[in-house]
């Protein structure tokens, strides 16, 4: 018990720093996931290719060896950033490629006349997309977005291997200082917890809210 | 008809894949026309209705819109299509918006009118489709004539030039066709230029000026209701009428 009490601040300091690299790393995962969408629904055939080569490349890599990419390659080509950016930079690109499939098969949920309607009304594809398709297709995109942010909330832990200040990584320090590794464990547990609790909590609203008032 | 051609397809030609969809059709629309197309599945008949505003491509020949030819994707054709409103069979009001907000949508995107100027327009169009009582409504909780009278507005708050109607009526219950065909039968007379693909024959004896008739991709007939109706000069048309007019 004395583990949490004795070192409130280590633990603090590693829960707010996952929940820095969450929150982070989610907003670029969204923004990107939703461009990489767009471009994977887009009438320009090299815009396509683009969303198609992106989600094929970042899905299809074991996070860890992106982060390897991310933090020991990009520096070879001059880009020095602090590790926290790369760890965010890494995590938000994987994400992007889950949230783009989630996000594309939304849109796939959309009749096809939704669409049609509001070209043939003079609207662009731009116009089409953002007023007419996502906002039907985000409804039922609510619950698979929830699912890979709380994933991301968790794989966030591989930041702790490149020195990035997270949860998991207060077992380090710990264990070193002699506490037992269980209760440290439980409390650790407990920390990601909340996070995806949260997370969750803050989806479900979304999905009251939302999710689909037809 | 002497008039000024408004739609006009020279030697259209279409394929999906092997098939032959269109061939070489020739139609002109003059302002002010009503032209109804009719013949049996999969003759084309929608196909073409689709190709004027191209939300189908076609692989040869040359669409003219008021004297200009129809543009590629882009900016060009977004600004032609407004200038041609369309109905379609399955309504495809927008869900997630009301109703007023499904007419407005377009003239503040598009037009750019400010959002109290397209309300009103939009209000005085649901008033002209019997409709007003009904703007804070979603769709889905409209009947099916209903909600297809509100694509009519919808479409109508563009101020188009023309109007394509693919089988308006086709997804209705009998007692709702009407209603419909009502509200098209009074943009007729009003003197609005119209492509109607249609099942109905009442419409096209009492409210089109020429009747086209299709199979297998080409226009077989292109003459007056009265005409076509009466005299159908073609085997195929004749088999067709037989068949519908039966009972």
């Amino acid at each position: 018990m004395n583990v949490l009490t004795d070192n409130f601040s280590t633990f603090g300091d590693g829960f707010l720093g996952t929940v820095e690299l969450t929150v982070y790393a989610s907003l670029l995962a969204l923004v990107l996931g939703f461009l990489m969408a767009s471009f994977r629904v887009a009438p320009v055939g090299s815009f396509r290719a683009f969303g198609t080569v992106w989600v094929a490349v970042l899905r299809n890599t074991p996070l860890t060896l992106l982060f390897f990419a991310v933090l020991l390659g990009l520096p070879r080509f001059g880009l020095v950033l602090p590790f926290k950016v790369f760890a965010v930079l890494a995590l938000g690109c994987y994400t992007s490629a889950f949230i783009c499939e989630a996000l594309r098969s939304g849109i796939n949920t959309v009749p096809k006349g939704q669409g049609e309607a509001a070209r043939s009304l003079g609207m662009s594809f731009g116009q089409t997309l953002s007023m007419v398709v996502l906002p039907q297709a985000f409804r039922s995109v609510i619950a698979p977005v929830g699912s890979n942010l709380i994933a991301l909330a968790k794989n966030s832990a591989i930041a702790g291997a490149f020195s990035v200040t997270e949860l998991l990584g207060t077992y380090k320090t710990l264990n070193e200082l002699g506490y037992n590794i269980i209760w440290t464990f439980v409390w650790i547990a407990l920390g990601y917890l909340i996070i995806t609790l949260a997370i969750s909590a803050v989806f479900n609203i979304l999905e009251k809210r939302w999710g689909v008032a037809r | 008809m002497a008039v000024d051609p408004l739609i006009e397809l020279r030697d259209v030609n279409k394929y999906y894949g092997e098939l032959h969809v269109l061939q070489d059709i020739n139609l002109t629309v003059g302002k002010g026309e009503v032209v109804v197309v009719i013949g049996p599945s999969g003759s084309g008949k929608s196909t073409l209705c689709r190709t004027i505003n191209r939300l189908e491509t076609i692989q040869s020949g040359e669409i003219r819109l008021d004297g200009q030819p129809l543009p590629d994707e882009g900016k060009a054709l977004a600004r032609l299509r407004a200038e041609v409103g369309m109905v379609f069979q399955s309504f495809n009001l927008f869900a997630h918006k009301t109703v007023l907000q499904n007419v407005s949508l377009a003239q503040t995107k598009v037009r750019g009118r400010r959002k109290d100027e397209a309300d009103q327009r939009s209000r005085e169009l649901l008033e002209r489709v019997g409709l007003a009582t009904q703007a804070e409504k979603y769709p889905a909780q409209l009947s099916g004539g209903q909600q297809q009278r509100v694509a009519i507005a919808r479409a109508l708050a563009m101020d188009p030039k023309a109007l394509l109607f693919d089988e308006p009526t086709s997804a209705l219950d009998p007692e709702m066709i009407n209603e419909v065909l009502e509200v098209m039968q009074q943009l007729a007379r009003d003197g609005m230029t119209m492509v109607v693909v249609t099942h109905e024959m009442g419409f096209a004896r009492s409210a089109a000026n020429r009747v086209v008739f299709m199979s297998d991709g080409r226009v077989v007939e292109d003459r007056t209701p009265e005409d076509f109706f009466t005299h159908p000069e073609s085997e195929r048309a004749r088999d067709f009428l037989s068949k519908i007019l039966k009972h």
